[in-house]
């Protein structure tokens, strides 16, 4: 029964996952749209590993998506031509600073966090953004481009059909997905709902409740920096931007916008993000008050997100 | 007899405040002994020091001739100390049955697993059926604790800690703020488990009626500093109890 219910969500996002590019072509859509959905979607739920699974408030995510970025990129530009290789070098990069900075700031709770990852998250930005002879600076990483898959005798594309780029994007969300869900549902897992729900608590059950906090964060920044590498081989570049607060805040916005209490809830909030994105950013350049308006709505009215309220409605 | 607790001459300081005045106190292993005193007189403070919420400012702790002065809560649960808050504790968003199987499973020593053997997970299960059982809350197993009474949530918080299979239990006025049954049905389930268990408790309390029903000891504070300690009989003959207990000492 339990695995049936279980079963069930997981089943719907992985059909309407693999099927993406056909339907939302349906609609107006593109391939490209549809990876940029997938990517952003994985970067929000690894946010909300920590944010809607352990109950702390990261306002600095982009700074690993960003090292995911641009750890893809170096490797690519800099050190051998392998995807592979890059995104490996991206969630290594990405992973590193998420443990040093974690380990610095567990100790911290609520808006004191919140404030402090996003201090860390500008300090990357501004190394970026400065560090031009390494990083391109403003303008960007260039001059390098993602490179057909080779596995032995098999070869894939992704370099330049978008559709095989989806499904190799779609292969690692998938296990990224798996991977995540599988830790919340064990042990270690609920350890992490318990100090959501009540660290002292937590903490009188002789859970070390700082080091478990430590894990979710790293858990969480590594597999932002996976979404990260792999937005870097979207785009073939990266530049600060991706690793500004404002862009953590959009994960943030994505999360609690299709529900953050919901594990598929971050991939909804970002579909619905990347499409408004898209839709309104071609007709005016405000397009962000838009989503920012659309926002506001649905905390106001759904404060579980999109998901949660149709959670709400099928368990009534 | 040996004790299993050793309270020496502790004292914490907030500031201006002696909130507990150099109190001493020794209980025994199996036994259930009840701490009293009006409001204000450094009760839950005595606790907190005892669990480890933070260190005294002065004097020593002991557990089964162990100095836990400087352990951090974590490490006493460890060693056998578990408690309840005066305002319950628990995860109001998960199931009776979650909430008891995280406990069950950080005792187990599996907080850091990511998958359990099959026989862990039977062992997990039985260990939480059982504690659902001896809870009474088997009908309610599959129901968030938010949305509980106060007297289920007690109990639910209750048998949380119990699941650490604690050597020493700490209840924090177990039966605050609830009705006549709910009383009864707390005050019962804790003498079962001093009773039938062994099991040894150390309980602040303000329900007369309980006290005098369960406790094998009684120890008296007042402004911070020990008033009396004893058995019932003679604490509820002591005159200076009562004085302070009538409002005379103020």
């Amino acid at each position: 029964m339990s695995r049936l219910r279980r079963a069930a969500p997981a089943s719907l996002a992985a059909v309407l996952l693999v099927t993406m590019p056909w339907w939302l072509g349906a609609v107006g859509g593109y391939t490209e749209l549809a990876t940029r959905i997938v990517v952003l979607g994985l970067a929000a739920m690894a946010l909300n590993f920590l944010l809607g699974f352990t109950g702390v408030l990261s306002f600095g995510h982009a700074a690993y998506f960003g090292l995911g970025g641009y750890g893809a990129a170096m490797a690519l530009k800099y050190l051998a031509p392998s995807d592979a290789l890059a995104v490996a070098v991206g969630v290594a990069a990405g992973t590193v600073a998420a443990a040093l900075i974690g380990a610095l700031i567990v100790k911290l709770r609520g808006v004191y966090f919140a404030m402090v990852t996003i201090a860390f998250g500008q300090v990357f930005y501004f190394i970026t953004f400065r560090w031009d002879s390494v990083t391109g600076g403003d303008d960007g990483l260039t001059g390098w481009s993602r490179l057909p898959l080779r596995l032995g005798p098999l070869a894939l594309d992704v370099q330049h059909r978008d559709l095989a780029f989806y499904y190799f994007v779609l292969a690692l969300f998938g296990i990224a997905a798996a991977v995540m869900g599988a830790v919340l549902r064990s042990p270690f897992g609920r350890t992490l709902l318990a100090i959501r729900e009540n660290e002292r608590r937590a903490r009188f059950l002789g859970i070390p409740v700082e080091r478990h906090l430590w894990l979710s964060f790293v858990i969480s920044g590594g597999f932002a920096s996976l979404a990260g590498a792999l937005f870097a081989l979207l785009n073939n570049f990266i530049d600060p931007r991706a690793l500004r607060w404002d862009q953590s805040g959009n994960f943030v916005i994505m999360a609690v916008l299709g529900g953050m209490r919901s594990f598929w809830g971050p991939l909804v909030g970002a579909g619905i993000f990347v499409v408004l994105q898209d839709f309104v950013s071609s007709r005016t350049e405000n397009w962000m008050s838009f989503v920012g308006l659309f926002f506001v709505l649905v905390v106001l009215f759904f404060p579980r997100g999109v998901l949660g309220v149709l959670r709400r409605r099928a368990s009534a | 007899m040996n004790s299993l607790l050793a309270v020496d001459c502790v004292t914490q300081r907030f500031g201006q405040l002696v909130a507990v005045n150099e109190v001493s106190m020794l209980v025994a292993e199996g036994e259930l002994r009840a701490v009293i005193g009006p409001n204000g007189a450094g009760k839950t403070t005595f606790f907190n020091l005892i669990s480890g919420l933070f260190p005294p400012t002065s004097g020593r702790i002991y557990f089964d001739g162990k100095d836990i002065t400087a352990l951090p809560p974590q490490r006493r649960v460890a060693l056998g100390i578990a408690r309840t808050f005066q305002v319950t504790e628990i995860f109001p968003e998960l199931t009776v049955r979650e909430n008891l199987r995280i406990a069950v499973e950080v005792t187990g020593g599996h907080r850091l697993r990511l998958w359990l053997r099959r026989r862990a997970e039977g062992e997990i299960r039985a260990r939480v059926d059982e504690l659902l059982a001896l809870g009474g809350l088997g009908g309610k197993a599959d129901r968030l604790v938010g949305e509980l009474s106060h007297g289920d949530q007690r109990t639910t918080e209750i048998m949380t800690s119990l699941a650490l299979e604690p050597r020493l239990l700490l209840l924090d006025e177990p039966t605050a703020g609830m009705g006549d049954q709910e009383t009864y049905a707390i005050a019962q389930l804790v003498r079962r488990l001093h009773r039938e268990r062994g099991l040894t408790i150390v309980l602040v309390e303000h329900d007369m009626r309980v006290i005098f029903h369960l406790a094998d000891r009684i120890t008296v504070l007042s402004e911070g500093s020990m008033l009396a300690e004893g058995v019932p009989e003679e604490i509820g003959r002591n005159e200076s109890v009562q004085t302070a207990y009538l409002g005379g000492a103020r």
